[in-house]
């Protein structure tokens, strides 16, 4: 993976300097609030509910064991144990103290991490493929192009003020996981004439207005990446509204001018703006690419993975849920899910961190990932290594065998830790997930993606979630509106709702009236939730949520 | 037609911690939301703002909020200023893991 080079060490020790001296001068009163305040969300530090809270990225989502181990030398030495994981693959600490934000950045960097532009009008954390480099339907890497946009866009002059925001995300595989029709832009590779290049995706979004993205560019050639991606962004910075925050972002110029208008004058920059790339980005990108060159997978026999297969019925259904098919076939990716039962989505204690770095150590070569669905993965284990993987997961809480399924939710922070939020959304999943627990029927219901948000920015990315639930405050409850439909891979779609909100004591029997409904609609087992509403539309689920509003009709 | 006045509370954050802290009678802050004075006229209200917001370097985020009279001092009216006053609910993390430690 990336190793940072003496350029890049040198400039976050200076930032983090630059930072530790501001933090100096904003406890001795040299400046104030609302000095202080732009400088501290330059490096991540938040001002929540209850504390600070310092977002950290994870670039596209990868790290290795060394540095999964700061992020929890962090969460015990200046948190308080544990860290959130976030759907756009950062992690969140929600109890530092300001004082202490300098020496936990400097730790950071030690490892080649940080929190710049995890915040503010900047282009933030790139995100990427959890399964890249791993993936059995992948074309080409994404990482290497994402490490590219990283350090464009770090400290890039043009684009710290933009008008909102921006968000890039990139997948090198034809099944999109990593959301890009959600995103400002998304980066696809495609292949044509047998060459790889990039399918350009702009102006989607969720928040406020949820808009899935519209193709720009059906194919760029790969070196034109970096032109093409500034020419969008001059255009965004032009055309952008900044007389309204709310119609701020991308999507919004989209749709006001035009899919077709915006072509024609990203086009027309692109010209100009590709003349003065000299060559040096495609140099850069060669120097990446020889960090992100794949382990070298060890041969052996599936002996051990078969036997334990079959002997032993609880390997079996977490193999069956948590693993996901890897170019190599004597390899699994492993999803470990940090959603156990009844948990904080997203939330991992300093000592699970640990022993998923020595796992990854022992039987992954050394790699681990974020997902956007708030899990961890390790992209490489040898099947013959997966029992005894199993079995230490199994120690530290990590063995949930509950990926993709009803209670692997994701859920934002919430009004428990959210400034913003009018509702919580961490209690309302943990209830879903126990309830299911308690009914057995998880691995019956199967594939099913429950998304949660607790205000309409959207970061629990409900929108996309087959059942969204977003949480409101009606007259000072909370409130729980439902969506259906919403899809997050290449398929993508923004969930219907389906009517009134459901109050904070009825949201979990609502879910599970959706359910029953599902179960007693499908037309077989192999039937997905997204699929049975996709064939039976909102009516029969409506009738399922609402079943005292069909009586009066009747 | 004018919203009638409802009794408000002043709170903020505080600068080195983060947490939440509340205006006091006698001019400081305090960790307890019982201890806020509440504040029943409009125009007092305003005067009292500002005298809180002399001490806008220590403290962070200073504003006006609703609260209710209670048998052992001001209580919130709405649930955000409730998650507020304890801490979140998934851990007992906040002001009811120092409550829980006293
Ligand atoms: C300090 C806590 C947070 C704050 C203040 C915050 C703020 C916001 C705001 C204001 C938006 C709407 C942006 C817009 O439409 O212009 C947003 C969107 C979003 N946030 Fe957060 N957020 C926070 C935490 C999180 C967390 C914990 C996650 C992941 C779990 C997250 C992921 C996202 C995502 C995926 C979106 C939607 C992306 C889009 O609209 O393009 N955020 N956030
Ligand atoms: S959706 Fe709202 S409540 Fe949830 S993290 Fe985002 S801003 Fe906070």
């Amino acid at each position: 993976m990336y190793k940072y080079n003496d350029f890049d060490t040198a400039f976050l020790a200076e930032r983090n300097a630059q930072f530790r001296a501001q933090v100096e001068r904003r406890i001795d009163g040299s400046l104030t609030e609302d000095e202080f305040k732009p400088l501290r969300l330059m490096n991540g530090l938040y001002l929540q509910l209850h504390a600070y809270m310092l977002r950290v990225a994870i670039p596209y989502g990868t790290l290795n064991s060394d540095q999964m181990r700061t992020l929890a030398l962090l969460a015990e030495k200046w948190d308080k144990g544990y860290g959130h994981f976030t759907t756009r693959q950062n992690i969140q600490y929600n109890w530092p103290k300001l004082r202490d934000v300098p020496d936990m950045l400097d730790a950071l960097a030690e490892v080649g991490l940080h929190a710049i532009q995890t915040s503010g009008n900047t282009i933030r954390n790139v995100t990427s493929d959890h399964f890249a480099a791993a993936a059995k339907d992948e074309l080409t890497d994404p990482r290497p192009y994402a490490e590219l946009i990283r350090q464009w866009s770090t400290d890039h002059p043009e684009f710290q003020f933009l008008g909102r925001k921006f968000k890039i995300a990139i997948t090198g595989s034809s099944n999109d996981r990593a959301v890009t029709r959600a995103h400002d832009i998304g980066l696809r590779m495609v292949e044509r004439d047998g060459v790889a290049g990039f399918e350009v995706i702009v102006g989607g979004g969720l928040g406020r207005t949820p808009l899935i993205g519209k193709v720009i560019r059906d194919y760029l050639p790969q070196a034109d990446l970096l032109p093409y991606l500034e020419s969008v962004l001059a255009v965004y910075n032009l055309l952008g509204r900044r007389d309204n925050k709310y119609k701020a972002r991308i999507k919004i110029t989209v749709l006001e001018n035009g899919i077709d208008t915006i072509r024609e004058m990203v086009e027309e920059r692109f010209e100009e703006r590709r003349k003065t790339f000299d060559g040096t980005d495609q140099v850069l990108l060669e120097e990446i690419k020889a960090h992100f060159t794949p382990p070298k997978l060890r041969g052996g026999n599936l002996e051990t993975y078969l036997a334990a297969y079959d002997a032993d019925p609880v390997f079996r259904s977490w193999a069956d849920t948590n693993l996901a098919e890897h170019r190599d076939d004597n390899h699994a990716i492993v999803t470990i899910s940090i959603k156990a039962h009844g948990q904080t989505p997203g939330d991992a204690t300093a000592a699970q961190m640990r022993a998923m770095a020595d796992l990854a150590e022992r039987f992954g070569y050394n790699e681990l990932r974020i997902s956007h669905e708030q899990n961890v993965i390790l992209p490489h284990v040898h099947k013959s290594d997966l029992p005894a993987l199993h079995a230490a997961l199994k120690d530290h809480g990590l063995a949930t065998a509950n990926v993709g399924l009803i209670s692997d939710i994701i859920a934002c922070p919430g009004m428990d830790y959210c400034a913003l939020a009018t509702a919580r959304s961490i209690p309302v999943a943990q209830e879903i997930a126990t309830r299911f627990e308690e009914l057995k029927l998880e691995h019956e219901v199967g594939h099913l993606q429950i998304k949660i948000s607790g205000c309409i920015n959207a970061c629990g990315h409900h929108h996309v979630g087959h059942i969204g639930i977003l949480g409101l405050d009606r007259a000072g409850v909370e409130n729980y509106q439902i969506t259906l439909g919403g899809d997050a891979t290449e398929t993508a779609a923004i969930g219907t709702r389906t009517g009134p909100g459901f109050a904070y004591d009825e949201i979990v029997p609502a879910v599970e009236r959706l359910i029953t409904a599902y179960l007693s609609l499908r037309d077989s087992a192999e039937e997905t939730f997204l699929q049975t509403y996709r064939r039976v539309g909102m009516d029969p689920f409506k009738a399922a949520l609402y079943p005292e509003a069909q009586k009066k009709v009747a | 037609m004018p919203r009638p006045f409802t009794p408000k509370i002043i709170t903020a954050n505080d600068l080195l911690e983060g947490d939440v802290i509340y205006f006091t009678d006698t001019n400081g802050w305090s960790r307890e939301l019982k201890e806020a004075e509440l504040i029943e006229d409009e125009a007092e209200a305003q005067l009292r703002l500002l005298e809180a917001e002399k001490d806008a370097q220590h403290v962070v985020g200073i504003y006006l909020t609703d609260a209710k009279a209670g048998a052992d001092g001001p209580e919130p009216t709405h649930f955000r200023e409730d998650f507020r006053r304890t801490g979140p609910s998934n851990y007992r993390h906040g002001k009811q893991e120092a409550a829980a430690n006293v």
